[in-house]
C-alpha cells in the first residue's frame, strides 16, 4: 500500500483511514446542509431554477400567510421546549437523585424500566397515547373517574388550547430517561469524601442535594439543556404520528419540523416547494446555531469545572 | 454514617416515588400489549383487564399479518440498521484511529470538522439530501437510508472512539511496528479488539434512533418495498384507525422487537451512558 512515491509513507494510510468517513460525512451531511442554505436563495419558474436572493425570506417573514404560520410554529416550538425544560429535566434530576442513593435496592430495575419509553419509536408513543387519551376508548376518563376527578377530563389532543401541551407532556414522558441517565452518571462521579465532609458539617439529605450535589452536576444539566434544545427544535415525528402533517387541530401543534415538511414535501392540496422549505430549514439552522452558541460561549465557559 | 441516610421512612418514600414513576412509564405500553390480545368488545368494555379465556383473541394479529407486509418491513429495518451500524463503526473507528494516532497537519481542524455534526442535526439538509438522492437515482432504495444514517452517526462515533483510542497503549502499537506489522494490521488486529467496549456503546447509541426514525424513510424511501417497520406501522395504523384490534396488534408488533433488543442490550446501553461517553 506504499503508494504515491515521493510523499512520505505515513501520508497514504492516514488518507485511507480518514477517507471513507470524511467522504460520506461531507457528501451526505455537510454538502447538503450548505446546499440547502443555498437553495433558499432560489425559486423555480417554469421548471427553471432562478436566483432570487433573499426573496424567499421576504415572503416567509413579510407575507402574512407565511409569517403567521412561521411565528405560530416557532412559538409552539418554544412552548414545546419550555415544557421539556420545566417538566422533563427536573423530573429526570429528581429520579436520578433518588436512584443514586447508596442504600437503594433494585436501582438497576427501576432504571431499566423507566428508560423503556425512550427506546420506543414516536409512532408507537404517539398512537399509544392517542388511544389512551381518546374519549372513544375511555381509559383516561375511566381512570380519572375512579379517583373522582372525572370533571378534569377533556379530549386533550382534540382541543386547540390543550393539544400542544399534551403532546409536549407525552414527549416528556418518552424522554425523561435521558436526563435521568446522564444526571445519574454525573452523580455517581461525586466522590464520597465530599459528601462525608458535608455530613461532618451537618449537611445531609435534601440540603446535601441542594448545596453539594446540584452545584456539582450543573455542567451535566447544561449539556442536557442543549441536547433538549436541539432535539426539540428539530422534532417532527411525534407530532406527525399523533396529529398528522397538518398538526391539528387548526395548526395548534405545528412546530418547525412539521411546518418545513409540509412546505417542502407538499401535503394534500398544497404543492411542495423545496425552495421555501430550504428557507425554513435555514431559519431552523440559525435558531439551532444561536442556541448552540449561547450554550458554548455563554454557559459552558462560565461553568466551573470541578476536578477531583 | 448518619441517621438521615439510614432513615427507613426516607427509603420507603424513595421506593414509593420510583414505583409510581415506573408505573407511569410502563402503563401505556402494558395497556397496548394487553389489549392487543382481546376481542373488540373486551377492549372497550374492560380496557384494563387482562385477557381471559372469554376475551382472548388474536384477530388483530391476523388482520395485520394479512394486510401489511410486516415481515418485509421488519427485514428492511433490520438491513438498514445493521448496515448503517456496520459502516458507522468501521468508518468511524478508522477515522478516529487516524485522528488519535497520527500527528499531521490539520489534525485538530479535521477533528473539529467531523465534530460539527454532533450538534447540527442532519435533518436541516433534507431538501438537498432528497435532491441528491433523486439525481443519483437512490430514492426508494435502502442504500439512501443507509448512507444518511451512516453520515448521521459518524460525528459522535469518531468523537467517542478517538477518546478511547487515545487510551490504547503506545508500547503495544510500537511493538507491532518493530515486528514489521503495517499500520492497517495494527489497526485491525491490535487496536480494534481493544476498543470493542466503546464500539458497543456507539452501536447501541445509534441503533435506537436509526430503528425508530420516521423522517427519512418517509421522505427518501416511502415505496412499499422499502418501507421500514416504523414507517410501515405508521402507514398501516393510519389506514386502519377504526380497526382497534389491528391497530393495537400492529403497535404491539412494533414494540416487541425493540423491547427484545433492549432486554439484550440494556446493560450495555446503560453502562455506555453512565460511563460518561456523551460528555
Amino acid at each position: 500500500m506504499a503508494a504515491a512515491s515521493g510523499t512520505p509513507r505515513i501520508k497514504s494510510h492516514i488518507i485511507v483511514f480518514l477517507a471513507p468517513a470524511v467522504l460520506v460525512y461531507t457528501a451526505i451531511m455537510i454538502f447538503p446542509l450548505f446546499n440547502t442554505l443555498r437553495l433558499a436563495l432560489y425559486t423555480e419558474v417554469d421548471n427553471v431554477r432562478m436566483f432570487i436572493g433573499l426573496q424567499n425570506f421576504r415572503t416567509l417573514f413579510g407575507d402574512a400567510v407565511w409569517s403567521d404560520a412561521f411565528w405560530n410554529a416557532l412559538g409552539n416550538n418554544f412552548w414545546f421546549f419550555i415544557i421539556h425544560m420545566v417538566v422533563q429535566n427536573p423530573i429526570g434530576v429528581a429520579l436520578a437523585a433518588i436512584l443514586s442513593h447508596p442504600r437503594l435496592r433494585f436501582a438497576a430495575l427501576y432504571r431499566s424500566a423507566i428508560f423503556i419509553p425512550t427506546i420506543l419509536s414516536f409512532v408507537i408513543v404517539g398512537f399509544a397515547w392517542k388511544l389512551i387519551l381518546s374519549p372513544i376508548w375511555g381509559i383516561a376518563p375511566g381512570m380519572l373517574d375512579a379517583i373522582g376527578l372525572k370533571f378534569l377530563y377533556a379530549p386533550w389532543l382534540g382541543k386547540e388550547e390543550y393539544a400542544l401541551t399534551t403532546l409536549a407532556l407525552v414527549s416528556v414522558w418518552q424522554f425523561v430517561g435521558i436526563p435521568m441517565m446522564l444526571i445519574y452518571a454525573a452523580l455517581l462521579t461525586i466522590p464520597e469524601e465530599i459528601l462525608e465532609a458535608g455530613e461532618v458539617d451537618g449537611i445531609t439529605g435534601l440540603s446535601a442535594f441542594w448545596r453539594i450535589k446540584l452545584p456539582l452536576i450543573l455542567p451535566s444539566i447544561g449539556i442536557i439543556s442543549i441536547l433538549t434544545f436541539v432535539g426539540n427544535f428539530n422534532a417532527f415525528d411525534l407530532i406527525y404520528a399523533a396529529q398528522g402533517a397538518l398538526a391539528g387541530p387548526d395548526y395548534s401543534t405545528d412546530i418547525l419540523g412539521t411546518f418545513m415538511y409540509r412546505t417542502f414535501f407538499g401535503f394534500q392540496l398544497q404543492l411542495g416547494d423545496p425552495h421555501m422549505g430550504s428557507a425554513i430549514a435555514t431559519a431552523m439552522f440559525v435558531i439551532i446555531l444561536i442556541g448552540v452558541c449561547i450554550y458554548l460561549f455563554g454557559i459552558q465557559t462560565r461553568m466551573r469545572r470541578y476536578q477531583f | 454514617m448518619n441517621k438521615a441516610r439510614r432513615n427507613p421512612f426516607n427509603l420507603i418514600a424513595m421506593h414509593g416515588a420510583l414505583i409510581l414513576y415506573t408505573l407511569i412509564a410502563l402503563f401505556p405500553v402494558a395497556v397496548i400489549l394487553i389489549n392487543s390480545f382481546k376481542t373488540r368488545k373486551a377492549i372497550f368494555r374492560e380496557p384494563l383487564a387482562l385477557p381471559s379465556a372469554d376475551s382472548f383473541s388474536t384477530v388483530g394479529y391476523e388482520t395485520v399479518l394479512q394486510q401489511g407486509d410486516f415481515f418485509l418491513y421488519f427485514q428492511n429495518s433490520m438491513i438498514v440498521t445493521v448496515a448503517s451500524l456496520f459502516f458507522v463503526l468501521l468508518f468511524g473507528a478508522m477515522a478516529a484511529f487516524a485522528l488519535a494516532e497520527y500527528r499531521f497537519r490539520g489534525n485538530t481542524l479535521m477533528g473539529l470538522y467531523l465534530a460539527l455534526g454532533i450538534m447540527i442535526p442532519i435533518r436541516i439538509g433534507t431538501v438537498a439530501i432528497l435532491e441528491l438522492m433523486v439525481s443519483t437515482g437512490l430514492v426508494n432504495t435502502l442504500v439512501a437510508l443507509i448512507l444518511v444514517y451512516t453520515a448521521q452517526g459518524l460525528p459522535l462515533a469518531v468523537f467517542i472512539l478517538s477518546e478511547f483510542m487515545k487510551g490504547v497503549s503506545d508500547d503495544l502499537k510500537n511493538a507491532g511496528r518493530i515486528d514489521g506489522l503495517n499500520e492497517y494490521v495494527i489497526f485491525f488486529r491490535l487496536v480494534l479488539p481493544l476498543v470493542r467496549p466503546a464500539m458497543a456503546t456507539v452501536a447501541v447509541f445509534n441503533m435506537i434512533p436509526i430503528w425508530n426514525d420516521l423522517w427519512f424513510p418517509l421522505i427518501l424511501a416511502p415505496a412499499e418495498e422499502t418501507k421500514t417497520l416504523t414507517l410501515g406501522s405508521q402507514v398501516f395504523i393510519g389506514q386502519f384507525v377504526t380497526d382497534w384490534n389491528a391497530v393495537l396488534s400492529a403497535l404491539s408488533m412494533a414494540i416487541l422487537p425493540v423491547l427484545i433488543l433492549y432486554v439484550i442490550f440494556s446493560r450495555q446501553l446503560i453502562r455506555g451512558i453512565t460511563s460518561g461517553a456523551v460528555k
